[in-house]
């Protein structure tokens, strides 16, 4: 059939003189991420080597480098920063897949997937300090039964939250990066016909689970190949939430180098440098063992793969590993309800399981800079998430009329800013952008919110956006219309349930940046994360709990409406409602 | 030793007057015609929401009374503040910067100083200045140890002290000695902020102040690494001793002041730090506090220093800085900022430059039930030279942070 109409494409031969401002949007989309990254990391190697002028350094050495070898703890705080992260990608890789396994298609399945939105807009910052909350000695759980059941009238002095190896840590970065990879898993099992390859498997013998493992996964692996990368790069690099569950002496690699690039001895902006650089280089290290690890489960995989084994296992494995994934989203869930409370709360102390006095000024006291804040979340996040649905289009509808493959390359290029630590980079870049003027204004602020962006909205919309089928388009064309045409009222309106989805996506992702926010925007642009993160070191989780559940409502409103409109236009359409 | 940084007060205090004198007749007129209608960009620390309140309310009424807009941007550190500007300087921004107004002082004041990364000297030309308490609280005119020079101007005083919950401690230790005796008592029970966070360093400074033969020496600038060693032998010794009976056995702190306050509300401590004497019963009266909660100071004395406002050189709006940091020290202003329905924040004006109707504003204050008597703070401890604060700092991360 599609054979058949390949002859109709020749309409379409007209296309590359019409859309020739088509091509330059993959280039323009590629420099405008790639310059700055490019300038940040130069411009952050320069002082690690010793050269910024404005301090002195004048001539390059390994000062900077010695000075970090030597630096009190670095080999702990290394040690702290691979076992937190790269335990936490570890545990929440093998969790999302063993639930995918376990679990596909059955009611906890239908039932994440409905939580993933809610759980996936919940920031970091008030997930950590949530989980801070619920876990510490004196924190709710320890308050629900004690002194009652347990006798603590003071809490117990054990190190749980801020533990010496950052198990704490680990805990909250699995926790969030969970839903993350499911629902990037997904989207890669949505391309892969994975029914068909399931009941294909079944009849063939083999357990529901192993048919999962043996047919499904490595067919979504290499799709899910960055986003488990970005996770890993993520893990090791994290800022905020560090600074909230891992211990302070010493801290993770990223906290040390944030705090020397914001030390008042403007001498360690080069020690800074140094360790900027080499957080990129753990990162590098941390995704390349990652990458031996997979072609080792390649080899050893094959083998086992062709041997055939159909394995039964029994009903425990599905139950065991459901527990296990509710409790992390219970965790999640009852840590934001801890805010919750707080946010009402006036007064409530150990061993108080509700709070003592309750309140409403912590949100009435707010509600002028929750104005003001919430208003330039939201700008900025429609702007950020709005450009880069459109450079994303234009790539992809390029990509398709061109006949283009995008090869494996392209996509690591899209992915960088995802990769590269924003500590490596952001210093050199905020003094790239002083130069040129370009700091402290609208521009600077949606831009480097676009760097972060992009490369989600790409994601989220990629995959539906190739698998649209071919012949309404080629239909379309034969009936006359031209491209232009075809592209507006035939392809984006059948795929507005993806386009909203992915813009919703880009707005979640906008919301969340905390430290490209600070350095573009000379930290004039005040957004609910930037006010949520300076709260926290205050310490108030009342303020906090305000402003952390503003800083999760707006991406769920986004996800809700991204789900609502479709389903409201579409109201009529029985084609184009959801098959569950 | 002293009596040099006295003759030095004195000095600073007389070219002080003689040139505000001059200056009283100056362009403050010009300078309020040329701030209104700007908007003055101030980066402060933006971790306590009673804070963040009053710099709101500062902005209403800069609106009102000069037509300036203020904008607080809300820090982690000031030392964002810091390198920021420095990042302009390396990009050749010499004017059109984007911070108006740092609140700042001790290491950060001492970096940008050292760097020429300051406007003015500005005091000077601001009316309220002459209001200020400059005899009476010499930390106005020297920040930990390095002389402000007109460079920043003072807003609020502050004092080392202890908050401790007096349900559960009769009799508080009365010295950094007793505290540790009171720790291997109650185990678990005491910790201080990591430093370099500044209230940790300034634990760190108390207790060496106390412990070490003579103080005095703390004054200048570490002259080298043996006097360093020999000077603050005993302060490592003390804190060999009280490690192991702290929170968590001394091997892990809380990263802030406020992480630590939130430790003694939920109960996991009994004492905590403080820097602002009002500070318990503004946070008692805000419920962040148990009403038990009572204020120390040890009677031999304490550390005190003095917070300011300076304007960077490049400020795009150094006229509406100037509106804000006059604003900021008058009676009105420093008033509310000590209430401790408000901050708690001690005023650096002398109350006997006042006129009786202002005095009045602070008398009426609302005592909290923590609040000390003036004359039961006990003596300020002057701040060491910010290089022991530095060689400190990095001494204890070397043998603390493993």
């Amino acid at each position: 059939m599609a054979d058949a109409l390949q002859p109709l494409t020749l309409p379409g031969a007209a296309a590359p003189v019409r859309g020739r401002w088509l091509r330059a949007i993959p280039v323009a989309t590629l420099l405008l991420f790639l310059g700055p990254i490019a300038a940040g990391l130069i411009g952050t190697w320069l002082p690690a080597f010793g050269y910024l002028p404005a301090l002195g350094g004048e001539s390059f050495g390994l000062g900077p480098w010695v000075e970090l070898a030597a630096y009190p703890g670095l080999g702990s705080s290394l040690r702290l920063t691979l076992v937190s992260g790269l335990l936490a990608s570890l545990a929440s890789f093998a969790l999302a897949v063993s639930f995918l396994a376990t679990c596909y298609k059955t009611r906890a399945f239908f039932l994440l997937r409905r939580l993933l939105a809610p759980l996936l807009s919940m920031p970091h910052v008030a997930l950590a300090i949530g989980l801070a909350f619920l876990i510490a000695p004196s924190g709710w759980l320890a308050r629900l039964i004690s002194p009652g059941l347990t006798g603590w009238e003071r809490p117990l002095d054990l190190a749980i939250v801020q533990d010496p190896h950052g198990l704490a840590l680990a805990l909250g970065l699995a926790l969030k990066e969970l839903p993350f990879l499911l629902l990037m898993m997904l989207g890669a099992i949505g391309q892969t016909r994975a029914d068909q390859r399931l009941a294909v498997a079944r009849t063939l013998g083999y357990g529901p689970v192993m048919a999962w493992i043996k047919t499904v996964l490595p067919a979504i692996y290499p799709q899910i190949r960055l986003p488990v990368y970005a996770v890993i790069a993520y893990s090791l690099s994290v800022v905020d939430m560090a600074m909230i569950l891992a211990p302070a002496t010493p801290p993770p690699l990223a906290v040390l180098v944030f705090r020397w690039f914001h030390d008042p001895e403007l001498s360690l902006r080069f020690l800074g440098a140094a360790g900027a650089t080499l957080q990129l280089v753990l990162v590098a290290a941390a995704i390349g063992i990652w990458h031996l690890g997979e072609r080792l489960a390649v080899r050893l995989g094959r083998r086992w793969l062709f041997a055939g084994g159909r394995g039964h296992s029994g009903p425990w494995l599905p139950r065991g590993v459901a527990a296990l994934v509710s409790l992390c989203v219970g965790l999640s869930i009852a840590g934001m309800l801890g805010l919750a409370v707080w946010s009402f709360a006036r007064r409530w102390r150990y061993p108080e399981a509700l709070p003592s006095e309750w309140s409403l000024d912590n949100w009435l006291r707010q509600s002028d800079g929750l104005l003001w804040a919430g208003g330039t979340t939201l700008l900025v996040g429609l702007a950020a998430a709005g450009i880069a649905l459109v450079l994303v289009l234009g790539c992809l509808e390029n990509e398709k009329r061109h006949g283009l493959h995008p090869t494996g390359r392209i996509l690591w290029l899209l992915y960088l800013p995802l990769l590269v630590p924003q500590v490596a980079f952001l210093f050199g870049a905020q003094v790239i952008a002083v130069r040129f003027g370009f700091d402290g204004g609208w521009a600077a602020v949606v831009w480097s919110h676009l760097l972060f962006v992009l490369p989600y909205v790409f994601l989220a919309l990629a995959e539906p956006f190739r698998a649209l089928d071919e012949r309404y388009t080629r239909s379309a064309l034969c009936l006359g219309a031209r491209p232009g045409r075809v592209f507006w009222t035939v392809k984006l309106p059948m795929l507005l349930r993806p386009l909203l989805f992915a813009l919703a996506v880009g707005f979640a992702v906008s919301v969340a940046q905390y430290l490209p926010t600070l350095f573009a925007g000379a930290g004039r642009f005040v957004t609910l994360t930037t006010e949520a993160v300076s709260l926290s070191t205050g310490g108030d989780r009342r303020v906090i709990a305000v402003y952390a559940f503003l800083q999760a409502l707006l991406p769920l409103v986004a996800f809700s409406l991204a789900l609502l409109i479709p389903a409201w236009l579409f109201r009529h359409r029985r084609d184009m409602k959801v098959i569950e | 030793m002293a009596r040099l940084t006295a003759a030095f007060i004195t000095l600073a205090l007389l070219t002080f007057q003689t040139a505000a004198a001059a200056a009283q007749a100056d362009d403050w007129d010009a300078v309020l015609e040329k701030a209104r209608g700007q908007t003055v960009f101030w980066n402060a620390w933006g971790g306590d929401e009673r804070i963040n309140a009053y710099i709101a309310w500062v902005g209403t009424r800069i609106a009102e009374d000069h037509g300036v807009t203020l904008r607080h941007v809300k820090l982690t550190d000031t030392a964002e503040a810091v390198s920021r500007v420095l990042a302009e300087k390396t990009a050749g921004r010499d004017s059109g910067g984007t911070i108006d107004l740092i609140w700042i002082n001790g290491e950060n004041f001492a970096a940008m100083k050292d760097q020429d990364l300051l406007y003015g000297p500005f005091v000077e030309r601001l009316p309220n200045q002459a209001l200020v308490d400059f005899e009476g609280k010499p930390t106005t005119l020297i920040d930990f140890t390095v002389p402000t020079e007109g460079l920043e101007a003072p807003w609020g005083m502050a004092k080392f002290n202890f908050i401790y919950d007096s349900a559960r401690i009769q009799a508080p230790p009365q010295n950094a000695a007793a505290l540790a005796v009171w720790s291997a008592i109650n185990r678990g029970r005491f910790t201080y902020p990591a430093p370099p966070d500044f209230l940790g360093s300034t634990f760190l400074k108390q207790a060496l102040i106390e412990l070490a033969e003579d103080p005095a020496v703390l004054q200048a600038a570490v002259p080298d690494e043996a006097t360093f060693r020999s000077v603050t032998t005993p302060l490592w010794r003390y804190l060999e001793t009280l490690h192991p009976f702290m929170w968590r056995d001394g091997e892990s702190f809380p990263a802030s002041g406020p992480a630590q306050r939130q430790l003694l509300n939920d109960g996991e401590i009994d004492i905590a730090l403080s820097f602002h004497p009002s500070e318990a019963s503004s946070l008692i009266a805000d419920g962040q506090l148990p009403e038990t909660a009572r204020v120390l100071v040890f009677p031999q004395g304490t550390i005190g220093n003095t917070h300011f406002v300076a304007i960077p050189y490049n400020a795009s709006n150094a006229e509406g800085a100037m509106v804000v940091a006059n604003f900021l020290l008058s009676p009105e202003a420093q008033a509310r900022k000590q209430s401790s329905e408000v901050w708690g924040d001690d005023t650096v004006l002398d109350l006997d430059k006042l006129t009786p109707e202002q005095r009045r504003l602070f008398e009426a204050l609302p005592k909290g039930p923590a609040t000390l008597a003036p004359d039961a703070l006990g003596p300020v401890l002057p701040e060491p030279h910010p290089s022991w604060m530095t060689k400190i700092e990095a001494e204890w991360l070397t043998r603390y942070s493993r």
